[in-house]
């Protein structure tokens, strides 16, 4: 047993080191990601590890492998399990022999992310046990038994952590780690694994016939506890029962739930002991709703009370105020002090040298009265730039754009999407708007790599996640083979031909393909690649500003003429955009 | 009463909050002390605004609350007058004298703000200035000046120097431990408290 100061995810993954797993997969995700970065980068590592090519993909993998009885671990982020919420529904009915744990990392408040969604509730729907870490230390005992779990039971189990857990730091005693010497085996079982409705329908009154030895075991892991002290008592869950824990007063009893199905029970037993109780979680009322179905007459406050909130994510004073809403004195006292005011805000930005913000600046400037559909990743801070006017989820840009099309909608549209977007839900959309031939150009700002998440390698990468060589694939042909008939390759940082490319995709009817093509500028750096930088000459340069609303953090303002400071990369576009021609390659004297 | 020690280390992205953040949370383990911490991750590290909690003796949870930080660290002035007000009344500032302006100030044509304005409202703190670049590249390397920081910062954390030192040297690139080790002394001998 060892002390270490370990991030969240680190810790998760340790703790799939300890148990040991010996098949893990997932797509990148904020604030999930980590996860499979550290364990394919262990050096004691035995498992096989992948990035799939998105979590519906990453996800039936792993379950394949538990069906060969391989513990196995899938990750994503909250709106990743939206993505791979089919085979999640179903899989409850097929069960598992080897432990199955679907780690899905939600994101109150959405740090990094497109909405607020609470994995538990899937949890629910498909009826699986869920468990939901409300320290580090946690996080890392329950990833242990959660494989433990998922083989007594014979079902996944769902792991929810939140980004307070996973991207948060803290001392955790870690176990030594083991090799996996597993060899997956399947045995045909086609009652089983052939959902066909004569099978499934036996499966589903198995699955339901599971249930009380879920609850058993869930009551019996200890990760739901209570101490009984007063006539008032406060229940919470996951991070949130962190905060209560620092301030919650010494007569006031307490409740942890860090598992699911919760024992109506034995909850029923805690509650009805009291007057009143307070409920603190974040997101959706999911323990609140079993607590005010065995309330019995207790008054029962929290979200469904008007006293706590149903979005964002708690904080230790957002905890003090519920609390005291309440009539409970929280134990330390937060004074309400404001941010110094009118503080200019320093949002992301895309890097100076970012292969997108040309091909932002070009669409604007060629298709100026258009409608630009994007998607997520790092371009989606094209918005600042004006060059983004929907983005909903993965792949949407070019559904988005062909549904615009069909509607009616008469002005062009020119839809933006990142290549390990396009691989992971871009590729049907395309297909499906050549095939009921829609008119819409995109643009696949093509980077080589997941950016936005942190440089994780897809199959346009040419290597795996464990850093093996993989073929490299043809984002031209594999277009080509969606049946778009105009596909045209353009080096971003030349302005006038990226101009040239745009314009000619405007000129033709269906669906064009742009395919913008520069390495991520941060990965470009880090492979050694070194332009020399840019400046401006301040003899010539007018002040005109045009340089300074192409955004780029390396361009300045100084005197009210522009300045380029050390964060240029070389990409000489903005000495292409200069009107003056004041902006020229740096001379060493 | 609460019983940890509260820092809050802020910065631009790519500044090195989290490897100062991690240097504190080596140094707890070294002495056996429990530690909290929370980051900022993911998209926000494109040159954005990014905090770090760091709770020593921390047992709950990892974020610090408004108005109860005990020492700021900040590796900017605008992003240290940015999360002032995390710092209890009478706590403590260690500010860089480095100011990087938002490139939003230039897009939206904002007022620009300069480095006395942002000293001055930061006046009611406690507050002490660091040339960290300076002496960072002094010590052998600019990329030292987080280091530096956390030196001149180090007489007002409840730690031990030498368990901070020893925590520098284990986290920092093996070919860097002798700058950074530099670029922590130098810090310190220029910190408050010294």
């Amino acid at each position: 047993m060892d002390q270490r100061y370990l991030l969240g995810n680190e810790a998760i993954a340790l703790a799939c080191l300890e148990s040991p797993v010996g098949f893990v997969s997932g797509y990148p995700g904020t604030p999930s990601s980590e996860v499979i970065e550290i364990l394919a980068a262990h050096p004691d590592r035995s498992s096989y590890v992948e990035w799939s090519v998105n979590e519906k993909v990453a996800f039936e993998n792993a379950l394949a492998a538990a069906w060969c009885g391989v513990r196995s671990l899938v990750t994503m982020k909250h709106v990743g399990l939206n993505v791979a919420a089919d085979p999640l529904m179903t899989s409850a009915y097929t069960g598992v022999t080897g432990g199955f744990v679907i780690m899905s990392a939600d994101d109150p408040f959405a740090h990094s992310s497109q909405n607020e969604q609470d994995s538990r509730m899937y949890a629910k729907f498909a009826k699986i046990p869920c468990l939901d870490p409300s320290t580090l230390q946690e996080a890392h005992d329950m990833i242990r038994d959660a494989f433990a779990l998922s083989e007594a039971l014979g079902l996944p189990v769902l792991f929810r952590p939140t980004t307070r857990i996973c991207h948060s730091k803290s001392n955790v005693t870690v176990g030594p780690v083991l090799p996996y010497s597993g060899k997956g085996e399947f045995h045909k079982d086609p009652r089983q694994y052939v959902v066909i409705p004569a099978h499934t329908r036996i499966l589903h009154r198995k699955l339901n016939e599971k249930q009380p030895a879920v609850r058993k075991r869930i009551l019996e892991s200890g990760y739901n506890q209570y101490h009984f002290r007063g006539k008032r008592a406060i229940i919470a869950s996951g991070i949130a029962a962190a905060y209560v824990q620092e301030i919650i007063p010494p007569d006031v009893s307490f409740m942890k739930i860090g598992a699911y199905p919760i024992d109506e029970e034995w909850l029923a037993g805690f509650v009805r002991k009291h007057q009143e109780v307070l409920v603190v979680e974040e997101l959706f009322p999911v323990v609140e709703e079993v607590v005010r179905e065995v309330a019995g007459t207790v008054t029962i406050l929290g979200k469904k009370s008007g006293h706590a909130p149903y979005e964002g994510e708690l904080s230790p004073e957002s905890v003090a105020r519920i609390m005291e809403s309440c009539g409970f004195s929280p134990a330390v006292h937060y004074s309400s002090v404001q941010p110094a005011p009118d503080l200019p805000p320093r949002p992301p930005i895309l890097c100076a040298g970012c292969m997108h913000r040309p091909v932002f600046y070009a669409i604007k400037k060629v298709f100026r009265d258009g409608i630009y559909p994007s998607d997520i990743g790092c371009y989606t801070l094209g918005l600042q730039l004006g060059a983004v006017d929907t983005t909903i989820c993965m792949g949407a840009s070019i559904t988005v754009g062909s549904g615009f099309s069909h509607a009616g909608e008469e002005r062009d549209i020119v839809a933006t999407i990142g290549d390990s977007t396009f691989l992971h839900t871009g590729i049907p959309g395309l297909l499906n708007a050549v095939y009921n031939g829609a008119n819409m150009t995109l643009v696949i700002l093509d980077n080589r790599t997941t950016a936005m998440t942190g440089h994780q390698p897809n199959p346009n990468t040419g290597c795996t996640a464990c850093g093996g060589l993989s073929p490299q694939i043809s984002l031209e042909a594999l277009c080509r083979a969606c049946g778009v008939a105009h596909v045209e390759m353009v080096d971003p940082y030349d302005l006038v031909m990226l101009t040239a490319a745009l314009k000619t995709a405007k000129s033709l009817p269906g669906v064009k393909v742009v395919i913008a093509k520069q390495p991520c500028v941060i990965t470009a750096r880090r492979a050694g690649v070194r332009r020399g930088k840019y400046r401006v000459d301040p003899d010539t340069c007018t002040g005109c500003g045009t340089c300074i609303k192409f955004g780029c953090p390396a361009i300045e303002q100084q005197d009210e003429k522009a300045w380029i400071n050390d964060l240029c990369s070389g990409c000489a576009v903005c000495a292409q955009i200069c009107p003056a021609a004041a902006i020229g390659r740096e001379v060493s004297r | 009463m609460k019983g940890s020690y509260d820092i809050m280390i802020v910065g631009i992205g790519g500044q090195g909050t989290i490897l100062a953040s991690n240097i504190i949370g080596e140094a707890c383990i070294l002495e056996g002390r429990t530690v909290r911490g929370a980051e900022t991750h993911g998209m926000a590290q494109r040159g954005g605004s990014v905090e770090s909690h760091v709770r020593i003796d921390g047992k709950f949870g990892p974020l610090i609350a408004p108005g109860i930080a005990d020492l700021l660290i900040g590796f900017d002035l605008l992003e240290g007058l940015r999360y002032s007000h995390f710092l209890r009344p009478d706590g403590k500032i260690v500010l860089s004298e480095r100011l990087v302006i938002p490139t939003s100030v230039y897009v939206q044509h904002l007022a620009i703000p300069s480095s006395e304005e942002l000293v001055k409202q930061l006046s009611r703190f406690d507050l002490t200035l660091i040339k960290a670049e300076e002496i960072a590249k002094e010590a052998g390397s600019v990329l030292a000046s987080n280091v530096v920081m956390l030196g001149a910062a180090s007489h007002q954390i409840p730690l031990d120097e030498s368990s901070l030192i020893q925590a520098v040297q284990r986290l920092v690139p093996r070919k860097t431990i002798e700058i950074n080790t530099r670029a922590f002394t130098m810090g310190r001998k220029v910190g408050p408290g010294c």
